[in-house]
């Protein structure tokens, strides 16, 4: 049987963005909004629900209240990852944070107020809103502009590089059999982050019952990999602590109702494992459940029928299996504790800090790219408001940058290799291997070696060492694959992106030869915090099949930084 | 966690196999949309609110504690009604307005 055949089609344009998700969307309606400039959004589904987005959000989570500044968010963020952050990049977001979500009102989000006009606070740094179609808002407010194309259901593969210089972003149409070379003047990786890495909560049916999305792959990490960006802080990975099951937040009933997390004997246990912030109330419970004292709940019982309902319409609009959980035993939080567990670890730059290594106005170290959103690393604690105000300041930067810039074109000889590359995957014979077994492996290998929920977080070298060998491995695997069609192409490289994201993480854990948040970099050769010697980010490049580690030191508040090699 | 898509309910709108953001949802040769890999829905609820005609159910697999119950939604553009079918069959209706904040 010959395999489908990809007819290519270019494309010019001044902006691509790569992920029309929140920094994405937000980012091209900011240079649209300031210039003529014509912006290409590239999004492997649809902006109207893609990504992080598409059930919708609690609440906005980074937001200066009344009392707090822009510093003493640096500080809360800084405090909170134990001191690893770039503190130039969260100040600059810090500073952004109320503008951007003044404009997410005037957009058409609902935002709860109080009787003078203010913001109804739900913490220091978060706000009441009803998030439930907060991505159709921002996606229409996009889509509207004439300056702004979207190409829906185009998944981007990899970079068009030329001497050093990122020229624009290759692709292929889900929707009619075209391969897409889009050629542009400056590149916006907005792709999100790395979920499904390791083996996760509900392996069966349920698999992607998951908090981050499975959609979101870490392809925006694994393009610029493969093309010698550098990344940072891979190791810092995230790891929530989730509604057992349904895997939906629990903050919301731990802010919204001011409930504890207790033990199986009613014992509120946090406390006893150090100061609660968010890796620490995570660390408690893994702990809690390995002595023998699980399960841990959140105690909820009690509470009134008005703040179950509230409840209810809360998980609805951003968790709904959640109410349906409760509701299709003709139960609810009032009457039971809601049971809480890990989830598996994700790289999520918008959450905690993995992701490209940017300068001041993130710019990645390939020329003519930036990274924004859950793509970028180095700023803890972005969330949407801090993913939109990143969308912004790349956006200006762009526009600054743009005023020299040209369209440079690739030989054609460089351009058939990669079409080639990419439609190998069509013209393999049958591979021994179907596409989720690979998968599969590739998530048993991070559980049980790189430190997933199977060994409560924890790894050594000796176990990260069989891990890197297992995952070269299956990357040769995974070039035998072969794909009927084009949805089974996009599994593909949903694992070939997800190989590479492994690899470089697996260099990250071993590189960071101390324990500096728990659960999240557990590394069991090295238990303790040490400050004197790893103050420090780890780096790295992949050059020449290799993960190279870099060390670089703290960046400051005030610092404006720019790269220099 | 998936979704089920009722045939006969289904008007061949191919709304929800154009929002799906994990491209999961394909259509027949009527057009009629049909669940395409059903252990790999997120569970967001996009199809169920892009669907004009109710026509998609959403479940909890077994083994995150599902047990025969459903929800589905009937949106308008002011409100989403939530529709929750418990396993015994009791039933349950939430009405959200796009104007009311969450509490929490
Ligand atoms: C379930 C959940 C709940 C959350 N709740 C809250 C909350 O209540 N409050 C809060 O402030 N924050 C919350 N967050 C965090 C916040 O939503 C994210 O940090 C933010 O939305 C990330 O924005 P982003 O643009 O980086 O990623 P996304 O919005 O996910 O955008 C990435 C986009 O890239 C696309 N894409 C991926 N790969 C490719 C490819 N190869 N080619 C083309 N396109 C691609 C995706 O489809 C997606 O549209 C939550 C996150 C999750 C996952
Ligand atoms: S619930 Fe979401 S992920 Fe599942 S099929 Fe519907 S749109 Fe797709
Ligand atoms: S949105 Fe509803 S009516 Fe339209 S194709 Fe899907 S199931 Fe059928």
């Amino acid at each position: 049987m010959t395999g489908l055949k990809l007819a290519i089609q270019t494309v010019e344009t001044d902006v691509l963005i790569i992920g029309g998700g929140t920094a994405g969307c937000f980012c091209a309606l900011t240079i649209s909004e300031n210039s003529n400039l014509q912006v290409v959004i590239a999004e492997k589904a649809n902006i109207k629900r893609s990504g992080c987005l598409a059930a919708g959000v609690n609440a906005l989570n980074a937001y200066i209240g009344r009392g707090e500044t822009p510093e003493s968010f640096v500080d809360y963020v800084k405090r909170d990852s134990e001191g690893i952050i770039r503190e130039d990049l969260v100040y600059s977001i810090a500073k952004r944070l109320n503008i951007v979500t003044e404009k997410l009102e005037d957009l058409g989000l609902t935002i709860l107020k109080d009787k003078n006009g203010d913001y109804v606070p739900r913490g220091k740094r978060s706000i009441k809103i009803n998030g439930e179609n907060i991505k159709p808002i921002l996606a229409q407010a996009a889509a509207e502009k004439d300056n702004i194309t979207v190409l829906n259901h185009v998944n981007i593969v990899d970079y068009l590089v030329r001497d050093g210089c990122v020229i624009g972003a290759l692709g292929f149409s889900l929707r009619g059999n075209r391969i897409y070379q889009i050629y542009a003047k400056k590149t916006v990786c907005a792709a999100g982050g790395a979920a499904g890495l390791y083996k996760p909560n509900n392996p069966t049916f349920s698999k992607h019952k998951m908090w981050y999305s499975p959609f979101n792959t870490g392809a925006g990490y694994a393009i610029g990999i493969r093309a010698g960006a550098e990344m940072t802080s891979f190791e810092m990975r995230f790891i929530a602590l989730r509604c057992k099951d349904t895997i939906a937040p629990t903050g919301t009933i731990a802010q919204g109702i001011k409930t504890v997390q207790v033990n199986a004997g009613g014992e509120e246990y946090v406390e006893q494992y150090g100061r609660p912030s968010t890796h620490i109330r995570l660390y408690a419970t893994v702990m809690e459940n390995r002595k023998g004292n699980g399960p841990c709940f959140l105690k909820t019982e009690g509470i009134t029928d008005e703040q179950q309902m509230e409840l209810f319409k809360a998980y609805l609009n951003m968790a709904p299996a959640q109410t349906l959980k409760w509701l299709e035993r003709n139960t609810g939080p009032g009457r039971e504790n809601v049971e809480i567990e890990g989830t598996e670890p994700y790289i999520v730059g918008g959450h905690t800090a993995g992701g490209y290594w940017v300068d001041h106005h993130r710019r990645t170290t390939l020329k003519n790219l930036y990274a924004i959103g859950d793509a970028a690393g180095g700023s803890p604690k972005k969330y949407v408001t801090g993913c939109l105000a990143e969308g912004q300041i790349a956006a200006l930067s762009i526009l600054e940058d743009i005023k020299v810039a040209q369209i440079i074109k690739r030989d054609d000889n460089r351009i058939k290799e990669q079409v080639k590359y990419l439609s190998r995957f069509l013209e393999n014979n049958g591979s021994l291997h179907p596409i989720t077994e690979v998968e599969e492996a590739m998530q048993k290998v991070m559980d049980e070696y790189a430190g997933g929920i199977a060994s409560a977080y924890g790894y050594s070298s000796a176990k990260l060492g069989i891990a890197a060998r297992r995952i070269d491995e299956l990357l040769i695997i995974a070039d035998t694959l072969k794909a009927s069609n084009l949805r089974q192409l996009l599994a593909i490289f949903e694992i070939i992106d997800r190989l590479y994201v492994c690899k470089v993480l697996i260099r990250h854990l071993e590189a960071r030869r101390e324990t500096r948040w728990r659960c999240y970099q557990e590394n069991i050769d090295y238990p303790q915090k040490d400050d004197k010697n790893w103050q420090k980010y780890v780096n790295s490049v992949f050059k020449d099949g290799n993960v190279e580690i870099i060390f670089r030191e703290l960046v400051g508040r005030d610092a404006v930084y720019e790269h220099k090699n | 966690m998936s979704i089920k898509i009722d045939r006969d309910k289904c008007i061949s709108c191919g709304r929800c196999r154009n929002i799906c953001p994990g491209n999961l949802i394909e259509t027949d040769e009527a057009g009629k949309a049909v669940m395409k890999y059903p252990s790999e829905c997120w569970g967001c609820t996009a199809c169920l609110k892009e669907c004009p005609a109710g026509a998609v159910r959403y479940y909890l697999g077994a083994d995150i504690g599902g047990r025969g119950g459903y929800l589905f939604t009937g949106n308008h553009s002011d409100h989403t009604d939530w529709f929750i079918v418990s396993a015994d069959g009791t039933k349950y209706q939430i009405k959200i307005s796009k104007k009311e904040s969450n509490r929490y």
